[in-house]
């Protein structure tokens, strides 16, 4: 299988990615969960403001067929959403470390970035749930 | 992938990509690389090739066998000729539904029920309890393959490949020994998808040569091959009941607007005719609606609709729809209290999502 992971992002067990910008994290799902969901066409996003809990759910994302979490992978307080998933949740789909961003957040604890998985180790662990 | 039966189709769908899926204890496409809404849009507009081997078939023959079918199913048979299909609710005697199934008249005292898949050992069992005349059951689920062709391209195909003119083979009727690719094959003009469409039932040891020559045939058009996905889609979009959902012990088939096939003042008595009577007298309390999303949300099944302020009943079936490019959903609620045109409310994960009622089918083809 060939799923796309890029460097410089941290990633999670349930598939999110974390992307670095200062103070701040932009959050989205992966290329494996996204895969996984087939095509999307409905996202809830939280609200500005939202206080987040890492492991939560922050977010859901709705293919044809399933309804299935976004967890957040930070604590902290949701600062942006990317309201373009609104009208085109199929973003995730299409390019889901770039357009298809979900929120932004602050950073709350520096120790749960860094708890987080980096490429290579996230590549691994995709191989070893395909072999499940 | 967990043990499950392996339709003589299993090769072809992991050649193509597909996404296999535990359904009913067979192993099946849900769906390929192309993704379920271009299946969608694929089976409006040009051809989709459907493994639907799981379906179970029973044949019911001998002297007797209609009047034996005649207590059995709702629908009344004796408007049902040679080479005719008939789709009918298989009912229980509180009126509650065995399965839904369509029976195909190959001659006199000699049918074929094409039954639900989950629902094949039951029905088996209760087709046998209430056996009576000189009727012989035979469970041939397991010797029979079964592809649905669907499509307005699908006559063209299938066309290519057979000597008997198609056009003569309407809607709802069918052929017992069609000569396909140098296999004989039962061929009807069914499906559930809501476009024109054929469904070939043949033997397992056939099956790989016919799905190579209609595939073939297949390329001077769209064909592709679509899953379970998109094949529940599709039926949702023409407004077609799904057993488990709109259909089940629990609710009768007046409920789910069947009642056209449901044929209460039949000569002879059925089972589950007299509760029925009586549901159509004294009305019913939930009866299933068409609902389209107002606002932006996935209805999915058992989400609660209600007025704003009391519960007017739950979804049973819910999708995004493709080819309408909107959020649709069957929906049990309580007949006195709305009508098309009127909004309701979808609580979705606790959040109000507005809706409205609207006349089925969502989608219906042009001739």
């Amino acid at each position: 299988m060939n799923y796309k992971v890029i460097d410089g992002l941290q990633y999670t067990k349930k598939h999110e990615w974390v992307r670095r910008e200062e103070n701040s994290a932009v959050v989205g799902l992966c290329d494996y969960a996204q895969d996984k969901l087939g095509e999307i066409v409905f996202v809830e996003l939280p609200d500005v403001g939202t206080e987040l809990e890492a492991g939560k759910s922050a977010a859901v994302i709705e293919s044809v067929k399933a309804v299935a979490d976004l967890y957040s992978p930070l604590s902290g307080t949701v600062i942006e959403i990317n309201e373009e998933l609104l009208d085109q949740p199929e973003l995730i789909n299409a390019e889901p470390y770039g357009e298809g961003w979900v929120y932004k957040m602050e950073i709350k604890d520096e120790n749960e970035l860094a708890a987080l998985m980096g490429k290579e180790e996230y590549e691994k662990f995709i191989v070893e749930e395909e072999e499940k | 992938m967990d043990e499950g039966r392996k339709t003589p189709f299993y090769e072809k769908h992991l050649a193509l990509g597909g996404k296999i899926v535990n359904y009913s204890g067979w192993l099946l496409p849900v769906q390929f690389p192309q993704g379920l809404v271009e299946e969608v849009i694929n089976t409006r507009k040009g051809v989709s090739l459907f493994d639907v081997s799981h379906m179970g078939e029973i044949s019911v023959k001998g002297r007797g066998a209609e009047a034996y079918l005649q207590k059995m199913v709702t629908n009344d048979l004796a408007r049902l000729k040679n080479n005719a299909v008939m789709y009918s609710p298989v009912c229980y005697p509180d009126g509650g539904v065995v399965d839904d199934i369509l029976v195909y008249r190959v001659e006199d005292d000699n049918y074929l029920l094409v039954v639900n898949a989950a629902n094949t050992d039951k029905d088996f069992d209760w087709f046998m309890e209430n056996l009576s005349g000189d009727v012989v059951l035979t469970n041939l689920s397991p010797d029979y393959a079964q592809l649905a062709l669907q499509g307005p391209d699908s006559e063209k195909i299938l066309q290519s490949l057979v000597s008997e003119p198609l056009e003569k083979i309407r809607n709802y009727h069918f052929v017992s020994d069609l000569n396909l690719a140098g296999a004989k094959c039962l061929v009807s003009r069914t499906g559930y998808t809501g476009e024109d469409g054929f469904e070939i039932y043949c033997s397992n040891e056939d099956a790989s040569k016919i799905w190579d020559a209609v595939w073939e045939a297949g390329q001077k058009y769209s064909l592709s091959a679509a899953g379970l996905g998109s094949r529940d889609v599709l039926r949702l979009e023409a407004s077609m009941p799904l057993y488990g959902h709109e259909l089940s012990s629990d609710l009768n088939p007046l409920m789910a607007g069947l009642d056209r096939f449901v044929a209460l003042g039949k000569a002879v008595s059925f089972n589950g005719q007299e509760a029925l009577k009586i549901y159509k007298q004294e009305g019913l309390t939930q009866k299933l609606f068409g609902l389209e999303m107002a606002d932006r949300g996935v209805p999915r099944e058992g989400y609660p609709v209600s007025d704003g302020e009391s519960e007017l009943g739950w979804i049973s079936s819910g999708t995004y729809s493709p080819t309408l490019d909107k959020f649709i959903a069957m929906a049990f609620l309580d007949p006195k209290a709305v009508k098309p045109g009127d909004q309701v409310v979808v609580t979705i994960r606790n959040r109000s999502y507005g809706a409205r009622i609207i006349k089925m089918p969502f989608y219906r083809r042009d001739y």
